[in-house]
């Protein structure tokens, strides 16, 4: 049943969220602190857990397949509501932050990746995922 | 005409599939005449998106881009966090857990370094511009964070709404530009691998900026640079208004 993969999917990003929000109570803050980041870890532990005793079959994987696989149409929608607009008319200094701010970033991601040995790179896209981006 | 127009607006979430659906098509074909296929279709659906979201907003004056435009509606929806966070988490379905056990220490160090860093040059940036108050520098440097950190801090220190309001400014340019330039810096930073990722969203932090950035380079580090991007946020509002805001207080106070 495809249902039972979205609910599991819902279901984990509620709980996600729910720790999240409770996190940013206990430490004072007007966030949602890691929620995403729960709800995901949660995900993966569970459908683990449950695809080894073959109670997570290929139906109820389609249900989580299919929201992920809608991940770059709803990115898509999700830059042409960004409030652009103002981003523009906040003139030369909100421009100078907000690119300073990733250019400083991006200089450390080589840094820190080295961190604990280097990674391998992801093995280039098999044509089918290419056509899927 | 009225007619289509009230139709579309009672079903927008199925005109935003629509609509979306013609974006990806055209950016699709855009980028294999254009670009050869060098720039991926999804990044120049992104860009295309960010454009449209400009046209949307100065036309009716709203914050949601496109989305103000009442047929258009249905793309709030379809990219608001509800959604956006479900597929996020949807793209974890099958991530090694090793691999984002083994990226633990630089994903939390990035985070640190992040959220100081962008502090550290949003301030420096204000203070060029003129800005001299411990007040007005702390809530630009925490809007170059996010958009959501900048008037948290700004209303905790209690700086003037003008300098508010450009703090938001910053912290949404910082998710523009990241959304565009991932695609384009991501060779030259060894962007390639999930532990690269990992540190990417912890230094960058805009959910949006990293989703749509990462959606554009390679789908398959989204989770990756999602897991760290989530908490930015939470731990910039923590450290802004209080130990970053104290320390340019003692500094210039």
């Amino acid at each position: 049943m495809i249902l039972y993969g979205v609910a599991a999917l819902a279901f984990c990003l509620l709980v996600g969220m729910f720790v999240g929000d409770v996190l940013g109570v206990l430490v004072g803050v007007d966030a949602n602190v890691g929620g995403v980041g729960f709800a995901m870890i949660m995900l993966v532990l569970a459908t683990d857990w449950l695809r080894k005793r073959d109670l997570f079959p290929k139906p109820t994987e389609q249900g989580v397949l299919f929201w992920s696989s809608l991940y770059i149409p709803i990115v898509i929608a999700m830059a042409s509501t960004q409030n652009v607009a103002e981003a523009v008319t906040g003139g030369p200094m909100a421009f100078l932050a907000g690119l300073s701010a990733l250019l400083v970033g991006a200089a450390l991601v080589p840094v820190l990746s080295r961190i604990g040995g280097r990674s391998e790179p992801l093995p280039e896209m098999a044509e089918e995922e290419k056509r899927e981006a | 005409m009225d007619l289509i127009s009230s139709l579309l607006e009672r079903n927008d979430l199925l005109f935003a599939f629509v609509v979306i659906a013609a974006m990806m098509l055209v950016s699709g074909w855009l980028s294999k005449t254009l670009t050869r296929g060098r720039l991926q279709g999804s990044a120049v659906a992104i860009v295309l998106g960010l454009v449209l979201a400009y046209f949307g907003g100065v036309q009716t004056g709203g914050e949601d881009g496109l989305a103000d435009i009442a047929v258009f509606s249905g793309l709030g929806l379809m990219g608001g966090a509800m959604l956006r966070d479900f597929a996020i988490v949807a793209t974890a379905y099958g991530v090694d857990l090793q691999e984002i056990k083994k990226s633990g220490v630089a994903g939390v160090l990035s985070l640190f370094l992040g959220v100081s860093l962008s502090f550290l040059v949003g301030a420096l940036v204000a203070a060029a511009f003129g800005y001299t108050d411990p007040e007005s520098l702390a809530t630009i440097g925490a809007g170059a964070a996010t958009y959501i950190v900048g008037p948290v801090t700004g209303t905790a220190v209690g700086a003037s709404t003008e300098v508010i309001a450009l703090s938001v400014a910053a912290g949404l340019v910082k998710s523009v530009v990241v959304m565009v330039g991932t695609p384009l810096i991501a060779r030259f930073i060894g962007l390639n691998n999930p532990k690269a990722a990992m540190a990417y969203g912890g230094v960058m932090g805009t959910t949006s900026g990293v989703a749509g950035g990462l959606a554009a380079t390679d789908k398959r580090l989204v989770p990756y640079g999602a897991m760290t991007a989530t908490f930015y946020t939470g731990l910039g509002c923590l450290l802004c208004p209080s130990v970053f805001y104290f320390g340019l207080y003692a500094l210039l106070g």
